[in-house]
């Protein structure tokens, strides 16, 4: 294997970077291995092997790279024309090992380093880097994974979960987001590198919230994460990833397939707050099956990237499922965040309900995207869809693409938009209590997202609000 | 003197790019005193309230208005506030997704200097002592700033954060308008729990009803955008009984 490169920190290059934004630096990676740039069979090959793979994935790979080739890109939606595969390199293996971080010690130095920079205090830093879940000691972390283990939990990144549970992860793998379904979904299947493997055994309930190891290096959440969840019938959970990931500079594509399945009587949720550097193109494919009983809840906050397409889906397959998206986007200048969801209803009595904010700034452009589909037969199936966009400028754009078909009589279909502009009265009333332009224009941002924000656990929504605060600054004309 | 008062001087104003409201306002409220602003609709009463507070859609060409004798021209809304100024809206208008006390929190942190933050106690108890001034339960501190409020309740609101940011002057523009009797009642308790030596208040009103229960230390005039006349509190019942026309012949105007 001659051409692979052994690749040399480039310090001095990044220390040259200028870093306008304080959540939007990254601190030099040392590589291991990356692949060559572009994407084509060899490269594939080499992933494979490096992973050391079953030959049914490589296989699965290689035919994903032929569907992936057969489709092409999509002609609907965002301006993608900036987005080149041959300058992206698919595969960066780091120099850490591979699997998941036991201990905060093992967490490399950089990482901890950048933590610090965010102003993260440290009992959260473990929260953040996923370590200590919500506790500081590690004696309660490891109690906690105990407890997991002897419930049957497995809780284990993507790659891991391949090795170590072969049957579970052949029988689900793919069966959400097949390679056929969309261009980025067939990419991503060819090329696909960490995430997070979850099954949770029938009956059991998680209480504390399943985090994500979200290292910042190539290793979690990685360009082509695969995330794969299975709430096996009657379980309950909540599984939480990411944060304020400085997010790279040099990779400009990042295209994520989550799967889930929420067996019977299951109550499966996901939550995620991205905030990628503003070159990024994110285009991700996020969908669950929820069968009968089932109830799945998607919480998706999308700040930053260059271009975002996400719809977080629930095909709600069984009778009385129920499927919840709430979603929050940020627009700042020069970015297009196209989000939205799918709610597809299959079975009588199901019932659906999305919720999105979006807020544009300066040449900023949020759209919501969303379907509901209401199959012959799902007899009283009931779906609810608001969106309210917020508009802090004259310049910023938003705009609304609602999709509704409904072929059952009995169904009911609601939908809801707003649009409202920061209004200057408001402005003025808050200013008059004492505080500044940018406070009481943050202050109205955050009561705009507070239906959604308060959904989150407290240290993620102080998080949330602490990133919208920094996008907003300039704001005040 | 000044030093310990609010003193409107000479005011002139119009709409930014438009039409003059105020011809030369003259008003003075020393501190430890509450006065009566009246007026027939039109005469400019509420115009004043928002440009004392700084609202930008309006400009003044010409006058001064000083706060313990430091001109507030040159300041921000939020710098006035802060100097000790406070408005209590004739329509307040609501901030969905903010609760009361998450507000007021953040109001009276901006008064202290960074990284003196009010304590959880102290605010709790300032909040506590507030609520109970104008018969009010503590939920309503967990609500969203205004929103689903009927028109009294949001009258309420403006002296509960009235009485939580202790201003040194404010100007309740039209209070007592929309309220019941006995609405007018809580409110007027709250008002009155707020005078005090430290405390001057100008209540913008249209009737004498107001001034039943907070009585006026002093009662002014505003028609046509100027302060007609001035007198003590008995010049209100005259107003009430005799009508506006009746101050235009008495001064001239």
């Amino acid at each position: 294997m001659s051409d692979l490169t052994n690749v040399n920190p480039d310090a001095e290059k990044l220390e040259g970077m200028e870093h306008t934004k304080q959540y939007d630096f990254r601190l030099p990676e040392t590589y291991f291995y990356r692949s060559e740039k572009g994407l084509d069979r060899r490269v594939i090959e080499k992933i494979s092997y490096f992973k050391e793979e079953p030959e049914w994935m490589l296989q699965f790979r290689l035919k994903a790279l032929e569907i992936a080739e057969k489709k092409g890109p999509p002609r609907w939606g965002p301006d993608l024309s900036g987005l080149d595969f041959d300058r992206i390199y698919f595969y960066i293996r780091p120099t850490e090992r591979q699997g998941t971080v036991d201990s905060w010690d093992e967490i490399p130095e950089e990482v901890r380093e950048t933590y610090r920079r965010l102003g993260v205090p440290e009992a959260e830093q473990r929260v953040l880097a996923g370590v200590g879940a919500q506790y500081e000691s590690e004696m309660v972390y490891h109690k906690l994974k105990e407890e997991w283990e002897k419930k049957g939990v497995i809780f284990l990144d993507t790659d891991t979960g391949l090795k170590k549970h072969p049957e579970i992860f052949k029988e689900y793998f793919s069966t959400v987001v097949p390679p056929e379904d969309n261009y980025y979904a067939a990419v991503n299947s060819a090329v696909w590198s960490g995430g997070s493997f979850v099954y949770v055994p029938e009956g059991v309930e998680v209480e504390v919230p399943l985090q994500a190891y979200f290292l910042l290096n190539a290793q979690s959440i990685g360009q082509f994460e695969r995330t794969l969840i299975i709430g096996a019938p009657g379980s309950k959970f909540h599984y939480i990833e990411g944060c304020t990931a400085p997010a790279y500079t040099t990779d400009s594509f990042h295209s994520g397939v989550i799967e889930i399945i929420a067996q019977d009587g299951s109550n499966v949720r996901y939550s995620t707050i991205q905030n990628w550097s503003h070159n990024v193109y994110n285009l991700v494919t996020q969908r669950a099956v929820v069968h009968a009983g089932a109830s799945m809840g998607w919480l998706d906050g999308n700040l930053g990237s260059k271009v975002t397409m996400k719809y977080p889906s629930c095909y709600l397959v069984g009778e009385h499922a129920h499927g919840e998206v709430l979603s929050i986007a940020f627009a700042g200048d020069g970015q297009h965040q196209d989000a939205g969801s799918k709610m597809i209803h299959a079975a009588p009595h199901t019932t659906s309900s999305v919720v999105s904010k979006s807020i544009s700034k300066g040449t900023g452009r949020s759209s919501y995207r969303g379907l509901v589909q209401i199959y012959e037969g799902a007899e009283f199936a009931r779906s609810n869809v608001e969106c309210d966009a917020l508009l802090l400028d004259e310049v910023a754009k938003t705009d609304t693409y609602p999709y509704i078909e409904i072929n059952e009589k009995t169904a009911h279909v609601g939908h809801e938009a707003t649009v409202s502009k920061l209004d200057e009265e408001q402005i003025f009333y808050l200013m008059s209590r004492g505080l500044a332009e940018d406070e009481a224009m943050a202050l109205i941002v955050r009561g705009f997202l507070d239906p959604v924000a308060k959904e989150l656990p407290l240290e993620y929504a102080v998080e949330l609000n602490r990133l919208i605060e920094l996008e907003m600054e300039g704001s005040v004309g | 003197m000044s030093d310990t008062t609010l003193e409107i001087r000479n005011l002139h104003a119009r709409i930014r790019g438009g039409e003059a409201i105020l011809h030369g306002v003259d008003l003075v409220v020393p501190r430890g005193e509450v006065h009566a602003l009246m007026g027939p609709n039109g005469s400019g009463k509420s115009t004043m309230a928002k440009i004392i507070a700084g609202d930008p859609s309006y400009e003044i060409t010409d006058g001064e208005i000083l706060l313990e004798g430091e001109s507030v021209l040159g300041m921000e809304p939020d710098e006035r506030a802060r100097a000790g100024l406070y408005l209590a809206f004739q329509y307040p208008v609501e901030v969905p997704g903010v609760s009361i006390a998450n507000f007021l929190r953040l109001a009276l942190n901006a008064r202290r200097p960074e990284g003196d933050e009010i304590g959880v106690m102290e605010f709790y108890q300032k909040l506590q002592k507030a609520v109970a001034a104008l018969d009010w339960d503590e939920s309503i501190l967990e609500r969203n700033l205004h929103e689903g409020f009927s028109g009294g309740e949001k009258k309420r609101s403006e002296i509960l954060q009235l009485l939580v940011l202790e201003p040194r002057y404010a100007i309740l523009d039209e209070t007592d308008s929309g309220l019941d009797v006995d609405a007018l009642k809580v409110v007027a308790k709250g008002v009155n729990a707020a005078r005090g030596p430290g405390f001057g208040a100008l209540l913008i009103t249209h009737y004498q009803r107001l001034l039943n229960y907070i009585v006026p230390d002093r009662v002014h005039v505003m028609v046509n955008g100027r302060v007609i006349t001035e007198g003590p509190k008995e010049l209100a019942m005259e107003l009430d009984q005799k009508g506006y026309d009746w101050v235009r012949d008495q001064v001239g105007a």
